[in-house]
C-alpha cells in the first residue's frame, strides 16, 4: 500500500536535521523523543511519557513507544531490537507499546512525516533510523550521568547488556541512572553502531517479546477492553450498499432486559446493552424500512461482465506507454492474450472491528482501537464528538489481524463508536462490537478486477510488445490521498506490479479502466499486487510455454542480471531444485514480484490427486527486504503471506446478489485452513541496504506460482479466481 | 440463576441460559482471554475444555454447560500446558495472537488424549481452528515439540 506515494512524499520529507532529540524526566526515569526544531531546550514540561520513543523506568525497564499499530506483522519487537541494539540494552529488559497524538513524533517517514500511519509495509523503513538515534541518544545520556556521578570520563564507560560499567568496579543499572541522565544535557549528534558491531539486529536467536501473552491468553485486544459500566454496542447496516434508513421500530428491542437503546448514527443504527449477548438479541428485534433508491443492486455476475467489456475497449487512462506496443503486437510473428478475473475478497481478521470510547469527566476523550491511522480517526471523532481533536487521546490497540482493514481513511467503526456514545450523552463507555457477519458484508473489499493482456513475440520467443489494461475500482478516490496517489487518472494502488515491471520488453503499454460500484474497497494485504502479479506472472508463463522455453530461464533472459529482482529470483530457483526431476505427480511453479520495494521470488510443489484436486506441498522462497531486523519475523511474515495468498487464489471471494453480500462467515468465505498450508523454507538475502518491508510482498508470487504449476501439472489455465469457482476448463 | 464451574470454581450468573458460554466467560466471568472470532464454530477461537474436551463455547449455550467443568486458557495448567506453551515461545508462533487462545487450547487437548500425534492426528485437531496469519506451520512443529518434550 502507498508503495508510490512514498517515493512521491520521500522528496517532501523533512529534513533529519530539522529534528533534535528532546529528553524529559518522568516518574523518575528517562524519556526520549524527537522534538521539532524550535524547542530544543531539554525541559522536563511539554513531553509528556506518551510522547517519546522510549522510556527508563527505575527498575530498568525500557519501554519503546511505537509509531506504528502491530497487527501482527512484529513491528514493536522489531522497534525494541533497534532501540535495544543501540543502547545496549539487554533483551529482557525491553518492552513496546504503542504511541499516538503527535504526528510530529510519529509520523510515518517513509510517507513524508506528516500523519502517524502504518502501512504500505513501511514500519521498518520508517523506524530504522529514528528509533536508532533514540537508543543511542539515551545511551548517550545514561553514560554522561554516571560519569558525573562516579568522577569518571565519560570515554571510559562502557554499557553492555543493560549494565553501566567503569575499569574500577562501579556498576549500574539503566534503571539506577535514568533520572539523573534526563538532565543531562541532550547530545547534539550520536554515533549509531557499525553494522559488524549489531548483536541484535540479525539476531536469529531473539524472540518475540509478547509470544508468552499471545499463547496464554494475556494479550489484550480492542475487544478485550473492559471499562466500569462499559455497555456494548453492536451495528444495524444496511442490507445493500447505499441504501438509507426510512424508518425503525425498536419497541420490542427496548423491552428486552438489558438493552438500553436502539439509535440512529450516521451508517445505520446500533443497538446498545449490558453485554453482548443482549445487543445482539436486541438486534434481531429491531426492524427496520430501508430506502433503497439509490443502493447498488448489481451482482458479481453483472460486473464482471460489464468490467470483461471494458476490457476489450480502451482504457480511460494509460500508466504507462513505452514504445508503441500495440503496433508490435499487431505486426508480431504470433500473438498471445488472456482475460483474468479477480473477485472482491474481504480482509476477514480474525479480530472483528471495533472500538471503544469513553468521556472523561474533564471532558476529554479516550478511543482504544487498532488505529492504523490515528491522527486522521482523531480528527474524525474529534468532529462528530464537538471538541478540539487534541482533547482526545487515541490508544493503538495490537490487533488480531488487520490485513489492511484497520487502514480504513473514513474510520468506520470509529465513527459509529463515537457516534453511538454520543447519542446516549456519553453517559458510560460503549464498545462498538462488529460480529464477523458485519465485518464481512458492511464492506471495504479488495476490489473486483479484470485484466486483459495481450503480447506479440518473435520468432525467437522475445516478447515485442507487452499490452496490459486493468479494469476496476480505484482505492483512493474520494479520499484525501487521492492527490498524491491519482495521477492522470490512474490510481497508483490499481497499477502498481503492473507498471513497474522488472522485465525488458522491447515495448509496453498499461492502460486502467476506472469503474464506478457502490461497493466500498479498501487496501488488501500487497493492494495492486494483489492482481497485478498474479495477471502478469501467469500470463509470462503462458508465453513461455507458447515458446517452448524454460518458465525460468525465460524470466532470467528479461531481467538485469544485477538486480535484485533476479537475485531472488536465483535465489529460489536453485534452493528448490529448479529443473531437477521430482517424484510422479509432484509439479513446480515459479513466480516472481517486487512489493514495497522488497522482491520476492517463490517456487512451490504441488502434488495432483488422481480425482484432479492439488495440495501445495512445499514453497521455497526467497527474499530481499534489505537488512533482515528479525530474521527470524522475516521468515513468518513470509510464511504468513504464503497462507494468507494460497488460501485467496484457492478459496477466498466475496460475491453480491443483486447487490447483497453473500459470503458473510467462514463457513461461505473461506480461507487457508490448517491441512493445507505447506511446507516454507525462506531464504534471505544478505543485505546491508536500508531495511524495506515484510508484511505484505510475501503474499503475490505465491497465487501465480501455485497456478503455473497447476499448469505444468494440467495444461489448465487459471484465469478465474478464486480456483474453487472451477470455471478454469 | 445458572450455576457454572469455570476454572475449579462454581460461580452463579444472572444470564439468559439461552447465552452462548463464550460471552459469559468474556462479559460475566470478566475471562476475556477465549477469542470471539466468528460466532458459529467455524473458527476456533473460542475454544476451551469442557469436562477436558475441546468445545467451541461460542456456539454452546450457558444451559449445556451447567454442572460440566469448564476450563479457559486462562487456568490452563499442568505439564502438558507448560510444554505447549513453552513450545509456541521457543518457536514464536503467534503473530496477531488472536487465534492462539483457540489453538493453545485444541493443542492441550490433543496431546492429552494422544502424547504421539502423528501430522494427520495433528490436522484432525486443528483443521478447525483458523488463523488468518497462518501460523499454521509453525504450529504444527511446536506440537511436535511438545510432545516431544513431555515424552
Amino acid at each position: 500500500m502507498l508503495a508510490r506515494m512514498i517515493q512521491r512524499l520521500d522528496n517532501a520529507a523533512p529534513s533529519r536535521r530539522a529534528f533534535l532529540i528532546g529528553a524529559s524526566a518522568m516518574a523518575g526515569g528517562l524519556a526520549i523523543g524527537f522534538r521539532p526544531a524550535e524547542a530544543t531546550t531539554v525541559a522536563s514540561k511539554g513531553l509528556v511519557p506518551f510522547d517519546a520513543y522510549l522510556r527508563i523506568a527505575p527498575d530498568s525497564t525500557v519501554t519503546v513507544i511505537s509509531a506504528h499499530m502491530d497487527m501482527g506483522q512484529g513491528i514493536y519487537d522489531g522497534i525494541a531490537t533497534l532501540v535495544a541494539e543501540e543502547l545496549h540494552a539487554d533483551w529482557s529488559q525491553m518492552k513496546a507499546t504503542g504511541g499516538s497524538g503527535n504526528p510530529k513524533l510519529y509520523g510515518n517517514v517513509a510517507w513524508g512525516g506528516m500523519i502517524q500511519g502504518t502501512g504500505g509495509s513501511t514500519g521498518a523503513a520508517s523506524s530504522w533510523e529514528r528509533y536508532r538515534i533514540a537508543g543511542a541518544t539515551a545511551r548517550q545520556m545514561l553514560v554522561a550521568a554516571a560519569a558525573a556521578e562516579w568522577g569518571v570520563p565519560a570515554s571510559d564507560i562502557k554499557v553492555e547488556a543493560g549494565v553501566i560499567s567503569h575499569a574500577n568496579g562501579r556498576k549500574a543499572s539503566f534503571g539506577d541512572m535514568a533520572a539523573k541522565a534526563a538532565s543531562q544535557p541532550v547530545p547534539a549528534s550520536v554515533t549509531l553502531k557499525d553494522p559488524k558491531d549489531w548483536v541484535f539486529i540479525g539476531n536469529d536467536k531473539l524472540r518475540r517479546l509478547d509470544s508468552m501473552a499471545k499463547s496464554s491468553g494475556k494479550m489484550d485486544y480492542t475487544i478485550d477492553v473492559r471499562l466500569p459500566g462499559m455497555l456494548t454496542a453492536v451495528p444495524i447496516h444496511p442490507p445493500l450498499f447505499g441504501a438509507v434508513v426510512t424508518s425503525f421500530d425498536a419497541s420490542k428491542a427496548r423491552a428486552i432486559k438489558g438493552v438500553v437503546d436502539v439509535v440512529q448514527h450516521p451508517r445505520g443504527l446500533a443497538v446498545v446493552a449490558v453485554d453482548m449477548w443482549t445487543a445482539l438479541k436486541g438486534r434481531e428485534a429491531v426492524t427496520v424500512v430501508w430506502d433503497e433508491s439509490k443502493a447498488e443492486k448489481r451482482s458479481s455476475a453483472d460486473l464482471a461482465k460489464e468490467y470483461r467489456e471494458l476490457s476489450m475497449k480502451p482504457g480511460t487512462a494509460t500508466a504507462r506507454n513505452d514504445g508503441n506496443a500495440e503496433a508490435a503486437i499487431a505486426g508480431a510473428a504470433r500473438t498471445i492474450e488472456a482475460t483474468f478475473e479477480f473477485p472482491y475478497i474481504a480482509h476477514a481478521a480474525l479480530e472483528p472491528l471495533n472500538a471503544v470510547v469513553r468521556r472523561n469527566d474533564d471532558g476529554t476523550l479516550e478511543i482504544w482501537g487498532g488505529h492504523q491511522m490515528p491522527d486522521i480517526y482523531q480528527g474524525t471523532a474529534a468532529a462528530i464528538a464537538g471538541i478540539a481533536p487534541d482533547k482526545l487521546k487515541m490508544h493503538v490497540m495490537k490487533t488480531g489481524g488487520g490485513f489492511g482493514r484497520r487502514a480504513v481513511i473514513d474510520a468506520d467503526v470509529i465513527v459509529e463508536a463515537v457516534s453511538v456514545a454520543k447519542a446516549i450523552g456519553f453517559r458510560a463507555p460503549v464498545k462498538m462490537q462488529w460480529t464477523r457477519e458485519d465485518d464481512m458484508r458492511a464492506g471495504r473489499y479488495r476490489p473486483a478486477y479484470v485484466h486483459r493482456l495481450k503480447a506479440g513475440i518473435d520468432t525467437d520467443g522475445r516478447i515485442t510488445g507487452w499490452y496490459n489494461h486493468i479494469v476496476g475500482q480505484s482505492i483512493v478516490a474520494g479520499t484525501p490521498f487521492a492527490a498524491q496517489m491519482v495521477t492522470n487518472g490512474v490510481d497508483l494502488t490499481s497499477v502498481e506490479g503492473a507498471n513497474n515491471l522488472p522485465y525488458r520488453f522491447a515495448a509496453q503499454k498499461v492502460d486502467l479502466t476506472t469503474t464506478q460500484t457502490g461497493v466500498p474497497v479498501l487496501w488488501w494485504r500487497a493492494v495492486g499486487s494483489t492482481h497485478t502479479a498474479y495477471a502478469v506472472e501467469v500470463f509470462l508463463d503462458e508465453i513461455a510455454a507458447m515458446t517452448g522455453k524454460d518458465p525460468y530461464a525465460y524470466r532470467m533472459s528479461m531481467l538485469d542480471p544485477a538486480s535484485k529482482h533476479a537475485g531472488v529470483l536465483k535465489l529460489a530457483a536453485e534452493k528448490a531444485g529448479w529443473g531437477t526431476p521430482l517424484p510422479a505427480g509432484r509439479f513446480r511453479g515459479i513466480a516472481l514480484a517486487e512489493s514495497f520495494n522488497t522482491e520476492v521470488a517463490q517456487v512451490v510443489e504441488i502434488s495432483l490427486k488422481p480425482n484432479g484436486s492439488f495440495k501445495v506441498e512445499r514453497v521455497v522462497c526467497a527474499v530481499n527486504c534489505g537488512v533482515a531486523i528479525n530474521p527470524d519475523n522475516v521468515r513468518a511474515q513470509m510464511e504468513g503471506g504464503i497462507g494468507f495468498g494460497l488460501g485467496a487464489v484457492m478459496k477466498s471471494q466475496t460475491t453480491l446478489d443483486k447487490g447483497r453480500v453473500v459470503e458473510a462467515n467462514f463457513d461461505s468465505h473461506e480461507v487457508l485452513r490448517f491441512d493445507e498450508m505447506p511446507v516454507v523454507e525462506v531464504h534471505i538475502v544478505p543485505s546491508t541496504a536500508k531495511p524495506s518491508g515484510v508484511g505484505e510482498p510475501g503474499v503475490p508470487p505465491i497465487g501465480p506460482a501455485v497456478a503455473n504449476a497447476i499448469f505444468a501439472a494440467t495444461k489448465r489455465r487459471m484465469h478465474v479466481l478464486p480456483f474453487a469457482r472451477g470455471e478454469n476448463a | 440463576m445458572i450455576d457454572l464451574s469455570i476454572n475449579g470454581a462454581v460461580r452463579r450468573f444472572d444470564i439468559d441460559p439461552d447465552m452462548p458460554l463464550l460471552w459469559a466467560l468474556r462479559d460475566h466471568a470478566g475471562l476475556t482471554g477465549t477469542k470471539f472470532g466468528c460466532g458459529i464454530a467455524q473458527c476456533g477461537a473460542c475454544t476451551v475444555h469442557v469436562d477436558g474436551q475441546p468445545v467451541r463455547s461460542c456456539s454452546m449455550p450457558v444451559s449445556a454447560v451447567a454442572g460440566a467443568r469448564i476450563t479457559t486458557i486462562e487456568a490452563a495448567s499442568g505439564p502438558v500446558a507448560k510444554a505447549v506453551q513453552a513450545a509456541w515461545t521457543a518457536l514464536d508462533v503467534p503473530q496477531c495472537g488472536y487465534c492462539q487462545s483457540g489453538q493453545v487450547m485444541a493443542t492441550i487437548a490433543l496431546l492429552e488424549a494422544n502424547r504421539t500425534p502423528s501430522d494427520a492426528d495433528i490436522d484432525a485437531a486443528l483443521t478447525g481452528n483458523l488463523c488468518r496469519c497462518a501460523t499454521y506451520a509453525r504450529i504444527r512443529s511446536a506440537v511436535h515439540e511438545a510432545a516431544k518434550a513431555l515424552g
